[in-house]
């Protein structure tokens, strides 16, 4: 379940201590002026250990942060509730949590995570605003579930309650986030998909899925009941117990019509799903879509009218870290947030909450492609090199402010957890 | 002392067998006992003394539908795995003239298992889904005009390929009993005037109830603990015990995973007691 990547051998903490001691003094006695920090880092290779739900714990990341700062980055990449778990439980096993907001939710108020002091992050006023008071444009509508502003925020260093605004002390910085929808097989659906009430079309019968992991699964069965028009949440996020036995019985009634084809859990179960025609319509993420596309077979990312179901992840610094360490961590974090990062998983399809910075990190025709949404002038290519979209195309969904302005909720965690998974399994059995 | 070293002997020698067996059977089996009545939420597990978990697993329909869907599975698996098994040993053991063509044919029958067991469960998935071998073929030949949809995804679907994993655990057993059964059995039952019917019911059948026994066991242990072909051959549209478990475990559900797996336990346990009082397999050991 634990996949780890260890980028080079670093040096163990006691180690570090002894040595940087040792520099410190050494630098200190030599120039009688302490320089920049990345020429220390350089000089004390310092390990930094982050671990998280793998969409960002990428190699490519750990080698440039090596390369830039000199700082060694060990990265572990878990399933979200290990993650949580592990946040919680191994408080002193990680420097940096790279988590996604809702688990962070869940992990916050056990004291494992340190609030940051927003002055000594560099990029904090370019974050995208929709960290801070959950709005993308000042006329957005803030979405349900645990939108990542409502837990973005402490009163002070040691609180260990959510603010209800800006503050000084920032619980994460956000790093990766997306919004998801319907994937859709163009040429086999035969008509307009415009709402997530078409996955539930008879047309459909045994050609849909969805997904089956309950958090995800429920949030995405939700919208599909909204747009039916069969009942409104007060909040999809956080369903009350009658909620969720509505929405479990629509589920089980529509499985046992033989309206769904399959159950998916992996991604590449999703992939193999569509390629081969088995679904036409079904719960996908973005890089799934890309994977089928790849294949040379028609996928499409559908935007709906009811909008997307968003994730959001951040890093957020361990408790137990102080000193050289928790600068080094300022250091990394700020250097992040400064563009290359950015640019990298912008090109991804992802979305980077510094796009000022990670502008200056892609070609205006990246930029015009994944982030305004026009038609790319020339190939798009992977970071591998690969061509990942022709000339002319133009990305699902539009820009980014079309696409993120359009969140109706996000992945979050409800206090109901246990009640829902139960039923679930359930549904699942039924 | 000599006489004390002389009882003390079989003793030393079990020892190595012990260890082994304490260490990787017994000892986790008591913890799993013992963590099945421990309280947990989602950021770890707490020594504690609960019956809860027993209770939500026992007390929820859900639960005891998991069961019967599963043994569903493994009663049907082992009908035609026993069936299939019984013949095809049968004919390797009294068809086939020489020893030599004995052993070939039936290092062909596992075949098959030199490639890995996941490989051999997806390989089905282009040969029966929507736009796949059967279907295509039958639509081309003009005899269906819409695909069959229950090909995949479905009961059939997960019955066909555990029949293809395990009906070698049936074979090789009873291939087994089969060849000590004495050919002049055979000849003096035909020379009393059996006939070939008569003959395998009253002469082969019995003498290999015990290799039945002991493929039963396999086949039926095999099919309640599986979760990979239930998950992917259905689709995710069915249920078995430990794919529950496995869905239990992916959210941290330790306890709650250990009290269902002690269940499942208990119950294969029963099932394979009840084997051994109809068919004494200790003769075939």
């Amino acid at each position: 379940m634990t996949a780890k990547s260890d980028i080079k051998s670093g040096v163990s903490r006691r180690n570090f201590l002894k040595t940087s001691a040792a520099a410190a003094v050494g630098a200190g006695l030599g120039s009688g002026v302490i320089t920049g920090f990345p020429t220390i880092w350089a000089q004390n290779p310092i390990t930094l250990r982050q671990f998280g739900t793998g969409v960002s714990n990428l190699n490519a990341i750990a080698e440039k942060c090596k390369e830039d700062l000199g700082i060694t980055i060990q990265m572990t990449a878990t399933d979200s509730d290990a993650a949580a778990q592990r946040a919680v439980t191994q408080p002193d096993s990680y420097d940096i949590a790279d988590v996604e907001y809702w688990i962070l939710k869940k992990v916050f108020p056990a004291g494992v995570i340190q609030p940051m002091d927003i002055s000594r992050l560099k990029h904090y006023d370019q974050i995208v605003p929709l960290f801070k008071t959950g709005k993308l444009l000042p006329d957005s509508v803030i979405a349900q579930g645990t939108a990542p502003h409502t837990v973005g925020f402490v009163e002070g260093p040691d609180s260990r309650d959510f603010a209800k605004g800006e503050t000084e002390w920032f619980t994460m910085v956000p790093t990766i986030y997306n919004a998801d929808t319907l994937g859709i097989r163009p040429d086999l659906v035969g008509r307009e998909i415009s709402s997530w009430a078409d996955i539930m079309d008879p047309a459909f019968k045994g050609k849909s899925a969805i997904i089956n992991v309950p958090s995800i699964g429920i949030m995405d069965a939700a919208m599909i009941m909204e747009a039916m028009g069969l009942i409104t949440y007060g909040d999809k996020g956080n369903m009350t117990t009658e909620e969720i036995d509505a929405t479990v019985d629509f589920l089980i009634k529509a499985k046992q019509d033989g309206q769904f084809r399959a159950f998916w859990k992996s991604f590449d179960e999703s992939v193999n799903l569509m390629s081969s025609g088995e679904v036409v319509i079904q719960s996908m993420w973005s890089p799934a879509v890309a994977a089928v596309r790849s294949k040379g077979t028609a996928c499409t990312y559908q935007p709906l009218k009811e909008g997307y179901r968003s994730w959001g992840g951040g890093m957020g610094l361990a408790a137990h870290l102080s000193g050289a360490q928790l600068d080094a961590a300022y250091e990394y974090i700020n250097w992040y947030t400064s563009g290359w990062v950015g640019g990298y998983l912008n090109r991804q399809g992802y979305y980077s909450a510094n796009m000022e910075t990670a502008k200056q990190h892609m070609t205006p025709d990246e930029w015009g492609f994944w982030i305004e949404g026009k038609p790319a002038q020339g190939d798009i290519l992977a970071p591998d090199g690969t061509v990942m979209e022709k000339a002319g195309a133009v990305r699902d969904g539009g820009s980014f402010e079309e696409r993120m302005g359009k969140v109706a909720c996000w992945n979050s965690v409800m206090d109901e957890d246990r009640y829902m998974v139960r039923r679930w399994n359930e549904f699942i059995a039924a | 002392m000599n006489a004390l070293l002389a009882r003390a002997t079989p003793y030393l020698q079990a020892t190595p067998l012990l260890l082994i067996l304490g260490f990787f059977l017994a000892v986790p089996i008591l913890l799993l006992l013992v963590v099945s009545f421990w309280d947990y939420d989602f950021a770890g597990i707490y020594p504690d003394f609960l019956t809860l978990n027993y209770a939500e697993a026992l007390g929820s329909w859900v639960t005891w539908r998991i069961y019967a869907n599963t043994l569903k599975y493994a009663v049907i698996v082992w009908a035609i795995t026993a069936l299939v098994g019984f013949w095809v040993a049968y004919f390797l053991a009294f068809h086939v003239r020489t020893a030599t063509m004995q052993m070939v044919l039936f290092l062909i029958c596992t075949v098959p298992f030199l490639t890995s067991n996941i490989i051999r469960m997806i390989s089905w998935i282009p040969v029966l889904g929507r736009n796949g071998l059967i279907n295509s073929g039958l639509t081309g030949a003009g005899i269906i005009e819409q695909p069959i949809e229950w090909l995949l995804y479905s009961d059939f679907a997960v019955v066909l390929a555990m029949v293809h994993l395990y009906t070698l655990f049936m074979v090789t057993p009873i291939f087994n009993a089969m060849m000590r059964i004495d050919k002049s059995l055979v000849e003096a039952a035909r020379d009393a005037g059996a006939k070939d019917w008569q003959v395998i019911w009253n002469v082969v059948l019995p003498l290999a109830k015990p290799g039945i026994a002991i493929g039963t066991i396999f086949v039926v242990t095999l099919v309640m603990a599986d979760f990979s072909t239930v998950q992917v051959m259905s689709g995710g549209q069915s249920a078995s015990v430990a794919l529950m478990m496995r869905n239990q475990m992916s959210l941290l559900q330790y306890p709650a995973a250990a009290a269902n797996a002690i269940v499942l336990l208990v119950l294969v346990l029963l099932m394979v007691a009840g084997m051994l009082r109809i068919v004494d397999i200790r003769k075939e050991l």
